[in-house]
């Protein structure tokens, strides 16, 4: 996931681009949509389960963030204000939808294989109960509360660590772990036979 | 993960719990992977969950989002803009039809009010019904706009 999420961000540049967005400047905050798009439609991804759904929200944070750009503060990293749009909007849109049922119904077409478990598919036997178990997967995810939803997606396909996750979620550590482990415990649950 | 950083209770299966996490996303330390060892070989019910969050962990690592075609980034900014000045548009032709709703509205009204041909009792069924409609716009509009905003639960799941 690394990849996905390289930003090349340097602090300074930031805090110099969100004083110029702060004041208007489309270009500086181009700038910023350029710098984070990509982590943005990732969080909204593992949120909603849905990459239609996940760009529309992602440009609709930074809408919002655009209109709301005088309560920037520059000495605050953007992401973490931006995600606080951002992970509103994509609960707001579950709540609302209810799109997780709908999409219980299909396979998990947000899920892919990582690079490590596609050298093992090589082999068609393993492809397919790979296949099977990731489908699976996908669904017990997706079954999850959304709180627990999201400190997994944080953990598991952003590659945080605890104290990133609690910042940007603006909760305590202890609480990072413990809804962790309960993601962890009800996926145990639900894929009793692969657990 | 250390105590202090974690916040964990001094509850020995919180603690547990807490220790297997940070195993598991490789945030422990030397001492605390000691401490998880020594609480894994004591207690079997224990070790059996942390066999079955170890097989979670794996299914889990096997598994990435998937990427959309790179051209949608180049495309990216354009929609966010888009979007912006939608939103603006909406502002604007919303406050307009607003505006040109309760004029006509008003007009026709006074309209009615004027006419001497029109029963009293339907003028002031009108009166209320336009009494109320006010009050339950600006109930509303003043819900979206203050107490919404300044509840400090909004954030709480219902």
């Amino acid at each position: 996931m690394d990849a996905i999420l390289a930003t090349d961000a340097n602090p300074h540049d930031e805090i110099l681009l969100v004083s110029r967005a702060r004041e208007g400047d489309r270009s500086a905050f181009a700038s910023l949509v350029d710098r984070y798009m990509r982590r943005a439609y990732f969080a909204a991804l593992g949120l909603v389960g849905s990459p239609d759904d996940a760009m529309d929200l992602s440009q609709e944070a930074f809408a919002r963030a655009f209109r709301a750009r005088r309560s920037l503060d520059p000495e605050r990293p953007f992401y973490a204000w931006l995600y606080t749009i951002l992970r509103r909007l994509c609960f707001n849109f579950i709540r609302d939808t209810h799109s997780r049922r709908r999409k219980l119904e299909g396979a998990s077409p947000w899920m892919v294989a990582q690079a490590r478990a596609r050298a093992a598919e090589s082999q068609p036997e393993r492809s397919a109960r790979a296949a099977e178990i990731r489908e699976r997967v996908g669904t017990a995810i997706e079954e999850l509360p959304d709180r627990e939803r999201e400190m997994l997606v944080l953990k598991e396909f952003e590659g945080l660590k605890y104290r990133e996750i609690a910042e940007l979620v603006g909760v305590p550590i202890g609480t990072v772990m413990s809804r962790l482990y309960s993601a962890r415990r009800r996926l145990a649950r639900s894929l009793e036979d692969l657990a | 993960m250390s105590p202090e950083r974690s916040g964990t209770p001094a509850d020995g299966r919180e603690r547990a719990r807490h220790l297997m996490m940070a195993a598991l996303d490789g945030e422990i330390s030397r001492q605390e992977q000691e401490e998880l060892e020594g609480l894994l070989s004591g207690d079997a019910d224990l070790s059996e969950e942390w066999e079955r969050l170890r097989r979670i962990k794996e299914a889990t690592g096997m598994i990435g989002l998937a990427k959309p075609p790179e051209e949608v980034w180049g495309r990216y900014w354009e929609s966010v803009y888009n979007k912006v000045e939608r939103g603006i548009a909406w502002i604007l032709g919303s406050v307009g039809a607003i505006l040109l709703l309760s004029w006509g509205a008003w007009k026709g009204v006074m309209a009615l009010a004027a006419d001497p041909d029109i029963p009293s009792v339907v003028k002031f069924g009108l009166l209320s019904l336009v009494i109320g409609a006010v009050v339950l716009f600006v109930s509303v509009a003043r819900e979206k706009l203050f107490t919404r905003a300044r509840d400090p639960y909004r954030e709480v799941e219902r």
